[in-house]
């Protein structure tokens, strides 16, 4: 990963950051299904960087939506556990030998079906957990789990919209 | 005790993680206990700064209505006004404690508001600088919209009444029998009224107001209109009520906020009787 790589990873994160704060805060489809598009910039950060650094990475990400959401807390927690299932998880969901070292798993690196059936498990789980914290003991386990299946899908389809719009075909950031 | 090290070493990604996750629990936690102080949220001045820039713009688009409601407002204070006015030949009227006036009000700027999760926040751009203090009630000319949580120079974070962690002293205003209004969590247009026994006759259509016994709201500030009335299947002596709320919460610009001239005194008396105070 050198130096210019690492500063495309970081604008991105910065941009999708500021999207989640300033248009997807209070949307939610239905009242249901939030999306939390920053995740994308978790999402494909590359294989190479290893677990403790992404939780690093990941627990201040969501510690400074936090502040922002007035959820302090919750996002971190939920971004913590993304990433610390995310490099085992992409292990397992990988082609058998494993990605290239300096490959990101991204939509268009790894295509299509691959990319739902690494993403989407992931997205579940952190939905899971963010809203167990959010709605711990006051909302019953059916509607934080509809809640979870459905922001999840909400997300994959965001992440997919700009993967489709913003990145070109070979290089993940154009 | 090199193998010990060597485990440690082995799971250290693992007790990194157990690490952070405890430190995000505790903070969900110091931050939700009502009365515990905050540490980090939007009443801090960077962020409050960026979430006032965001609100800025975005109300820009809803100025029409806003000058609407106040208009309508004004209309409404100038006519209870002319009522109060007294006429020179009147009886003089002895002021005692009981017609002084206990509120002060001041008006604050919505910059930040959340209405998705189960705790709900609000920001408004007035702080310790303009004299607001935590626990003041915030209201606007719909109804009842909150109590301040903590403060910052320039900026105060208040519960919205979307927020499960807040309850309410309320009653309803035709039979005058009180309960407590909390938010569960579900739609954000209703309440529930809690702590109503059954025997009261509570029917759809009936106006909850606030008490006045809390010493946050003066009484008579409006909450909504009751929408369902049920027997509470968990504990039968008292009614599920399902009250409609006034506010709509999705389009706060401005709001009152209201502070008890008398709180220190009140309290003070609840301390010295032992009695706990719920707000």
């Amino acid at each position: 990963m050198n130096i210019r790589n690492l500063f495309s990873y970081g604008f991105l994160i910065l941009i999708l950051g500021l999207v989640q704060i300033l248009f997807l805060k209070n949307l939610a489809v239905f009242g249901h299904a939030f999306g939390f598009l920053y995740l994308l910039g978790l999402l494909i950060l590359p294989s190479t960087i290893r677990t403790i650094p992404l939780m690093l990475i990941a627990f201040c990400i969501g510690f400074i939506l936090d502040i922002f959401f007035q959820t302090i807390g919750m996002h971190t927690a939920a971004a913590t556990l993304f990433a610390f299932l995310k490099p085992t998880w992409l292990k397992v969901a990988s082609p058998t030998g494993g990605f290239d070292e300096a490959e990101e798993p991204s939509l268009g690196q790894i295509g299509f079906g691959r990319y739902i059936s690494y993403a989407f498990p992931l997205l579940f789980v952190y939905c899971l957990a963010f809203f167990t914290a959010d709605q711990w003991g006051t909302g019953g386990f059916f509607g934080i789990l509809s809640k979870s299946f459905f922001s999840a899908l909400f997300t994959l389809l965001l992440t997919l919209v700009v993967q489709l719009l913003f990145f070109s075909r070979k290089r993940s950031i154009s | 005790m090199l193998r010990i090290f060597q485990f440690l070493y082995r799971v250290r990604a693992f007790l990194l993680f157990a690490f952070l996750e405890f430190l995000a629990i505790w903070m969900i936690v110091a931050n939700n206990s009502p009365q515990g102080a905050a540490f980090f949220n939007s009443s801090n001045e960077w962020v409050g700064n960026a979430l006032k820039k965001q609100a800025d713009v975005v109300q820009y688009f809803s100025l029409v209505d806003d000058n609407a409601a106040l208009v309508e407002e004004n209309a409404r204070l100038k006519q209870d006004l002319m009522a109060l006015q007294v006429r020179p030949d009147s009886m003089p009227l002895v002021i005692d404690s009981t017609l002084e006036a206990n509120f002060e009000l001041k008006g604050a700027r919505v910059v930040a508001n959340s209405l998705r999760f189960s705790q709900n926040y609000l920001t408004l751009y007035k702080g310790s600088k303009d004299g607001i203090k935590p626990g003041m009630g915030v209201f606007n000319s719909q109804g009842i919209v909150g109590r301040v949580k903590s403060v910052s120079e320039n900026y105060a974070v208040a519960f919205s009444v979307l927020n499960t962690n807040l309850l309410i002293s309320a009653k309803i205003k035709s039979s005058d029998v009180f309960g407590s209004v909390r938010w569960d969590g579900g739609n954000t247009s209703e309440v529930q009224l809690l702590y109503v026994p059954r025997h009261v006759k509570a029917s759809k259509g009936d106006t909850v107001i606030s008490s006045g016994f809390n010493a946050v709201f003066p009484e008579g500030i409006l909450i909504g209109k009751i929408s369902k009335v049920e027997v509470n299947k968990s504990d039968p002596n008292y009614l599920a009520l399902t009250v409609k709320l006034s506010t709509d919460f999705s389009k706060l610009n401005y709001v009152y906020l209201v502070e008890n001239t008398r709180f220190q005194e009140l309290d003070s008396l609840y301390r010295q009787s032992d009695l706990i105070n719920e707000y």
